[in-house]
Formats: structure tokens, sequence, C-alpha cells
């Protein structure tokens, strides 16, 4: 069981209300619940996280039993069920890339980040974590960067200086 | 040059837009097939060609369609699989960014063949990007009129959706991908019955890897007879393999089946050899899943036969001293590298990634990767290494899907043919912390003989 | 039966019998009775969609049907498998399957706490039957289990998910007896566990069941709980006026006093009439039930001590000393009983 320690508010925008009916209707009639999966990443990509009171809203909406929904955001890893930072930094640790160094490139962002695996940086930037072969396996170590997951590969330590810092210097210049 | 069926045009500069890639004769399939052929015509260039599963399990394609269940007034269904997620293979992810149009032209000529009018392609989450080329590429084959209603007029309908996973190996299995694909767990479903017979939605589903939908294109453009000609045996047509590990050119190659294995690796046209002047220590060809083999047993068979990249070739010896060509991830580990270390890291992936429903899969993978821990970082007993063995005998063939046989052959081939190094690690334990175990007796000392 | 169904022959471990079409192997083999019936540990006869999951009943399909006589690849699981004119079964008569349910015992074990001495199951557990009848006798995971905390699903339910062996039985029970399904399966691979997610009391008519259908004791009876060990107590079949279930439950006695009431239990400990909630949990006095008979006790239970009944080995095990060997425990265990 998961101890929920925190959660937020959630009120979906009439935009979200109309992507989703978009999404809806990909499937046949009767079969809502296929939208699931993809209304979770724009809620994720909106709020962050999957907070419970996000997961209640998504299956009212689909008009399921929250504990479907939880039985889903549980099963998938890319769902992220506590707020991480504002950019999560998914280092592929899998096999290819670890005969090209992933193991190092973990390494020096934990040291650079100064937080633990899952953990968020004190500015709210940044968390990371080590995530299972992302299949760009030819262009490891390789990263990627939600809420588009944007792929960064050939990955050394000074690209990793330099990515951290550009996102860094975009936040500031907000 | 090997000939090119999918990339022939693959580095022509702005071939993922329609435009670009009609320029090059693209859905020139779609309009031979819909206005001169009947869906029992493609079936039966498909099974002319002996195309065969691009995915990983090899099933001849034909046969697959032709066990699609047609009962009248149910709707049927393609799902196309782009869950690519075995380690090692990246080859779906790169065609579906560099050149999409050939997966909608290989959709739409698929989908016509079974009688489907809404065919899904499920794409993992974590290829967000990809998703969003697929959906442009959609409605530009929808602008031009060979997607939505009366395609070309053929009085043909047909709707592609693109559908996210959201971060799960297992929906690559048909059947964990079609409840994935319903929104719920991704757990596979006990078979029988079939997809054929009853998939997504309970309704006849044919679910088929990118590369093999893409590869319809070439057979009805060319014919089926004519794909078969190309490749060796029954293993027939190009193949895309993605190689990686420690390579001087790591990269997607679409090469014709029957290419020798040592060609592949020194050749200037593919790998171009080891990186950093290394010698190769192992292989393993066709995705985490299949078994490692050392250096000398990869160019070679065991009876001394050169061993090429088809189907039979790599199966060749059978498990003792043979592979499989798998999803065709190809990953070279050169002398530095750590066998055990690896067999840990892919026991972890697998123990990671089971989706817990059946037994031996849920503790036998989260066993495996605690004894490998404990070898790895030196708490390990000669022991340890038998029962690895056994564990991974006892999953293997008694799990619902074959996640189980995919965890446990990486572990038993590793034992097998690199028993020594498990040794050492055990019997070394301080040792094995500071260095690794080498090349050791794996690698054929002959330099390759490969000339351009 | 009606006559006119069809009837399928097969042969299981040698033994022929003829059963309707459409029958799994596993039933075909409960007609058949005796030490040639797989154990199941996740199917259950009354729920749906159940079986295939824990593995503990595959058998060798050594021939598929007269039409198709090749044997099939893999083990199958007998639950989920049907028959087909001609099928040749094995189960005890296979070393591979005996091997194979021996290692599946073993996986069911890796994570168990194996605290049976506090365990209110105890006496009744399918996975203590299971692992006398098929376990190995010493222990080879070395390493910290995974562990779960207890949680109170409402004052009638406690859920011990540690002992859990991920049957899903009781998912199906929700799905198919209450109007809401409020627990279900979270996370996955080993950290896979029944529960509400967040805290939350289950709620209806018939949730009690769960704790009937649970092989082991994940889910079992708040207000039994501790009360006495199962074989102390006495079980009586009993009935009563009930406008939401049967009525028919089994009581179990210590002395005067019902200590608690389920389901009634066949052989293979499943219950046919699922009961409500308010027989399970409210009905605690011997003038609220009609008594019927003392219930009989099956082999299975603890509770008929030493009751354990001789292994009667079909000829073949008697010819083949491969066989021999790898029934040797069951073999061993049946001496000792005489």
């Amino acid at each position: 069981m998961l101890k929920v320690t925190e959660n937020q508010e959630v009120n979906f925008s009439e935009e979200m209300l109309a992507q989703f009916g978009e999404i809806v209707s990909h499937y046949p009639e009767g079969r809502e619940k296929s939208a699931l999966l993809p209304i979770m990443h724009l809620v994720q990509k909106e709020y962050g996280w999957m907070s419970v009171n996000a997961m209640d809203k998504i299956a009212e909406y689909l008009n399921l039993q929250s504990i479907e929904v939880y039985e889903v955001a549980t099963f998938y890893t890319m769902f992220h069920l506590s707020p991480k930072g504002k950019y999560v930094l998914d280092i592929c640790r899998t096999g290819p890339c670890c005969l090209v160094g992933a193991e190092k490139i973990m390494e020096h962002i934990e040291k650079t980040l100064g937080v633990k695996e899952g953990e968020v940086t004190e500015d709210g930037l940044f968390s990371w974590r080590g995530v299972e072969c992302i299949a760009a396996c030819g262009f490891g170590p390789v990263l990627q960067i939600g809420p588009e997951y944007t792929f960064y590969e050939n990955l050394t330590v000074e690209k990793v200086d330099q990515l951290i810092a550009e996102l860094r210097k975009k936040e500031q210049e907000k | 040059m090997s000939r090119k069926l999918l990339y022939e045009h693959i580095n022509v500069p702005g071939i993922e837009t329609f435009e670009v890639y009609r320029q090059k004769g693209g859905y020139r399939a779609v309009e031979k097939a819909l206005s001169s052929m009947s869906p029992e015509d493609v079936l039966e260039e498909v099974k002319a060609s002996g195309l065969r599963g691009r995915g990983g399990a090899g099933f001849p394609t034909g046969m697959k369609w032709s066990f699609l269940a047609k009962p009248e007034g149910v709707p049927r269904h393609l799902v196309c699989n782009a869950d690519e997620s075995e380690p090692g293979t990246f080859k779906d992810r790169h065609l579906m960014t560099f050149i999409p149009h050939l997966l909608i032209e290989g959709m739409i000529i698929s989908s016509f063949a079974l009688g489907a009018k809404d065919s899904y392609i499920y794409v993992r989450g974590e290829m967000m990007p990809q998703i969003r080329i697929l959906e442009k590429a959609i409605a530009e084959a929808k602008e031009a009129g060979f997607l939505g209603e009366n395609i070309l007029g053929k009085g043909y309908d047909l709707e592609i959706h693109v559908s996210p996973g959201a971060g799960a190996y297992i929906c690559g299995e048909e059947t964990a991908l079609l409840e994935s694909l319903e929104g719920k767990r991704g757990n596979p479903r006990i078979k029988p019955p079939f997809p054929a017979v009853s998939g997504l939605y309970n309704r006849p589903t044919v679910v088929n890897n990118v590369e093999t939908i893409s590869a319809t294109v070439p057979i009805i453009n060319d014919g089926g007879e004519e794909y078969a000609k190309v490749g060796e045996g029954r293993s027939t047509g190009t193949k895309l393999i993605s190689a990686c590990g420690n390579l001087k050119k790591p990269g997607v190659y679409e090469i014709e089946m029957g290419l020798s294995v040592e060609e592949f690796i020194y050749s200037d046209e593919y790998c171009g050899g080891i990186a950093r002047g290394k010698q190769l220590k192992a292989v393993v060809a066709g995705g985490s899943s299949v078994p490692i083999l050392p250096a000398n047993l990869i160019t070679t068979t065991a009876n001394g036969e050169k061993r090429l990249m088809t189907y039979e070739s790599l199966a060749e010896g059978g498990f003792e001293t043979g592979t499989m060509l798998g999803s065709g991830g190809f990953i070279a580990f050169d002398e530095d590298q750590c066998i055990v270390r690896n067999t840990l890291n892919f026991a972890r992936f697998y123990a990671h990634e089971s989706c817990g429903q059946c037994s031996p899969c849920r503790e036998g993978t989260f066993w495996l990767d605690k004894v490998l821990y404990d070898i790895e970082y030196g708490k390990g007993s000669q022991s340890d290494i038998d029962l690895l063995v056994n564990i991974a005998h006892n999953i293997e063939g008694n799990t619902i899907c074959p996640l189980g046989d995919a965890a446990a052959w990486p572990v038993a081939s590793a034992v097998r043919h690199f028993r020594e190094e498990f040794e050492w690690h055990i019997s070394h334990p301080e040792e094995a912390q500071t260095r690794n175990f080498g090349v050791g007796p794996y690698a054929d000392p002959l330099v390759s003989t490969v000339t351009e | 039966m009606a006559e006119n169904e069809k009837k399928i022959k097969i042969k299981i471990d040698g033994i022929p019998t003829e059963v309707p079409e459409g029958t799994t192997i596993l039933n075909a083999a409960r007609q058949i009775g005796g030490e040639i019936v797989p154990p199941a540990m996740c199917y259950y006869t009354s729920l749906e969609e159940t079986g295939g999951k824990c593995r503990t009943c595959l058998v060798k399909v050594s021939k598929g049907s007269d039409q198709n006589p090749k044997p099939m690849p893999k083990l199958v699981p007998s639950c989920r498998t049907t028959v087909m004119e001609g099928m040749e079964v094995e189960n005890i008569t296979n070393p591979d399957v005996l091997e194979a349910r021996k290692g599946v015992v073993e996986f069911l074990l890796i994570n168990h706490p194996l605290d049976c001495p506090v365990c209110d199951q105890a006496g009744e557990c399918d996975l203590q039957d299971l692992s006398y009848e098929h376990g190995l006798q010493e222990t080879r995971f070395n390493y910290v289990k995974r562990t779960f905390e207890r949680i109170d699903i409402g004052d009638k339910i406690q859920l011990h998910m540690n002992r859990c062996i991920m049957c899903y039985r009781c998912l199906y029970v929700a799905d198919q007896l209450t109007e809401k399904r409020e627990h279900g399966v979270l996370f996955r691979g080993v950290k896979s566990e029944i529960s509400t997610y967040i805290e939350k009391a289950l709620d209806s008519d018939f949730i009690g069941n769960v704790i009937d259908v649970c092989p082991v004791g994940a889910l079992t009876d708040r207000t039994f709980r501790f009360k006495n060990r199962v074989w102390f107590t006495k079980p009586v079949n009993a009935h009563r006026e009930c406008d939401k279930c049967s009525g028919n439950v089994t009581l179990w006695y210590k002395g005067e006093e019902v200590l608690r009431v389920t389901g009634r239990k066949d052989e293979y400990a499943e219950v046919h009439e699922f009961i409500c909630d308010t027989c399970r949990f409210d009905k605690k006095k011997t003038s609220d039930w009609v008594i019927e008979s003392p219930k009989k006790v099956q082999h299975t239970s603890v509770i008929a001590s030493n009751h354990y009944e001789e292994l009667k080995p079909p000829s073949v095990i008697k010819e083949n000393k491969k066989l021999q060997e790898s029934n040797k425990e069951q073999l061993s265990r049946s001496e000792r009983y005489k």
C-alpha cells in the first residue's frame, strides 16, 4: 500500500477535456478504458505527477473504479507516484548502455545534482533515475527528459554538464 | 553493397515527409494492392515471400495472417507492435524516426489484406517523439487520400490510431500489448485463445512488429517471389540489425540475410570491427533474451562452418553452441567487459520487467538477480553457479509467456560458456572488484580475414 | 448431463476416463480422483477466469489428440487446457512434471514468511499441504524476503500480504460477486501486491468470501483472529433462511461456542455456494442456525491429523525406477503412515 503524504488540487481545463475527448474517439464505443494510458500521460504532463486526486478524477472521467487507475499507474514505470523535479532525467541503465559507460554517467549526474535517485533538487528543477532500455543502444549512453521525452545520445560527462547548465539557464531567463 | 529493400532511400533529405517519400516511389504498393489485388492476393504474396516475424519469434507472417478468424459481422484488427524494448534492439525506433511513411504504407497494405478498418500502432510511451512523427505521417497520408474513407476511390476505409504505452517491457508480448491497449496492466493473457481468434476487444487480431509490417511494402512492389530471392534458405529478405556495444560503428544496418557474421562485425560497410582496437570477447546476437556466445562460437559454428546472419545459422548447434537471430539486437562485448556483471544487469532487467502474474517468473527472476548480485559483489559461493543453472531451468518453459525463457536463457548460456569467469569471480572476490577477468579462452585468436 | 452431450475419451497417467467436451484436464483428473489429481493454487471452479497463474498444476500432454497425436512441446497448466479426443496426459507418471512442480513450490516459498506457528490459516492452508507433499526439505534461498506491512481492510478482514502467493482469486471475488472492486494488484513483478492503494475499508455484502477463496493466510477473518487453532475446532454444516445467500455454511465450534462461519468447502477446498457477510460475520450463535451434520473432514486437512492417505501409485510407477525416484518423497511418506 502506498503511504499518501501529498496530494494536489486537480481540475481539468476545457482544453484538456477536449483533448481527452479526441483520444477517447480513437477507440470503439464501450471501450473508453483504452484511453486511460494516453490520458494519464496528458495529466502527468500538466500536473507533473500522478496524485491520488488526479487518478480519481481520471477514473471519474472514464467511468472507472479508482482502483483500476491505481493498478495501471503502479504497473507502468513512466508514471510518477510522488512529486518530481520539473526535469526528470531518465538515464538508461541496461546492459548495452553500461558497456559504453552509462554507470559513470549516472554517478556523475548524482554528484552534479547532489540528490539521490528519485529525489528532487532543492530548487525543484531536477530529478534523475535509472530506467531500463529505451531502445537507443547504438547511441549510448543515452538519457531522455519528459514530458516530451527528448532523447540525448552519445552522452559524455561534458555533454551532461552542458545539458544541465542549459536547462538551468533556461529556467533563470523565465 | 547489399540490396536495401527498406532503407534504399533512408539517406534522402526529407524522406520523413510525405512529399519526398512519395517522390521516391512511396505508396506505390498501396496503389497496386488496392487497384489490382484482392486481400487474398496480398496474403498470397506475403506467403510467397517467406517473410518471418521480425520482432523476435521469426514466425512466418503469411501463416500468422492465415490463422485470422473471420466471423461475420465482427470487426478485425491489425495492431502494430512498436513497443521495442528488448535490450540491444533499436531498429524500430530508427525506422519510425527516419522513414515513418514506410510503416504507414505497410499498415495500409496489411490492414487491407486482413480486412481491418481500425488499426492501431502501439508505441512504447518513452518514444513520445516517434509518436508525434507517426501522428504527423498519418495526417499527411490522410490528407493525400491514402487513409480515411474510400481510399483512392477503391471503396476501402481505414483509420490508423497511435496508442502509447507507459514503460513496461512486457507489453512487447503480444497479449500483454493488447491488455495495455485496452487500458489495463500489461499482464500477458493465458493462451488459448490466441489473438487470431480473440485479441483486441475479444475480436480477431493480428499483432505484427514494425519491421514486419514495413517489409510488406517491397513484397507488394516487387512480388513475394522476388523478395524470397533475397536471403538464404528459409531466411528470406533483408533484416534490420541494431548493432551496439563495443563496435567501431554501432547503428542500424539493413543486411541481406545470409551475410556472414564475421563480415558484419569487421567489414567497413557495417560495424567496422571492435572499437578502440580491442579484441572481441562475446556477442549477444539477437537482443538480450537470446543466449550469449563467446567470440570463438559467433563467427564459426562448432562444426567449423562460417556462421551467417540467418535464423538457421545463428541457431546452429542448438543451445549448446548456438543462439538465435531474435529481434536482431546485436550486442558486442570487448575484452574489457565482465560477463558476470552483464549477466547481473540482464537478470536485474528481467526481474524489474516481470509482470508478476505467474510464480516461476515472478519469484525466479527475483532470485536470479539476488544470486548474481552476490557473485558480482564478492559474496558468492561456488555452489551458487549450479544454483543459477537450476533456477533458470525451473523457470524455463514453465511460465505464462516467453519472458520466463528470456530471463532464463541469458543466465544459463552465460554460465555454460563463461563458467571459468564465474568461478574466478567467486574464488577471487577482492580481485574481481578491481579488475576484469579479461578475454580468457573465449576469443578466437585469428585476426579477421575480411578484406574490402 | 444430457445424454446426447458429446463425451471425450482421454487418459491421465494411464487411467482412461470420459468427460464432456470443454472439460479441463484438471477437472477430468478430479473426476478420476486420488493421487493423479494435480494440485491447484490459483484455479477456482466457481470463479470464472481463474487459473493459469500459479503453475502448480502443470502436466505433460504426451499425446495431443487422435487427430494430432504430437505431444505438446511445453508442460501445460491443466486448469486451463481443455481435453481433446484421444488426449493422453502424464502427471505423476512424468518426472519432468514432478520436477517442475517441485520448482514451483520452491518459488512459492522463497518469499513466503513461513510463519505458520502464528498464522490463522495453519492447518487448512493449501500452501502448507502443497509444500508438505511436493516441497524440498531444505531451503536454497538465503536472502532477505520481500516484506509488506499488514493492513486491516475494514474491521472484518485482515490482509497479510507477506503470505500472499498472488493467485488473484480475491480479485475475481470482488469482480464477480460484488458491485464494485475496490482492491486490486498494485506494482508489478516481485513487488506486486494486493492492496487498496490508499487505506480503504472493503465494504460489500459478499466481500467476506475473499477469506474463503484465499489459499493461504493472506486474507483472514479478523473476528476469528487468534481465537483458536483450526485443528481444535469442530466443523459442523448448518443452514439458515437468508435473503441474500443460500445460507448453507460450515460452523466452526469450540465447545459450545461458534468461533467462525465459512462457506462449505469441498475436498479441493473450494466453495460452490458463496455466503453473504451477514451469515459469515453476524450470526455466531447456535440459535441462528439449523444444524445438519458434522462436516466430513478431508485428507488434505490437518484437522484430520494422521489421516494422510497412503499413496496408491498406479502400477506403472511400481515398474519404473525413474518414476519411483521422482515420487520418492511421496512414497516414503506413505511408508511412514503404514
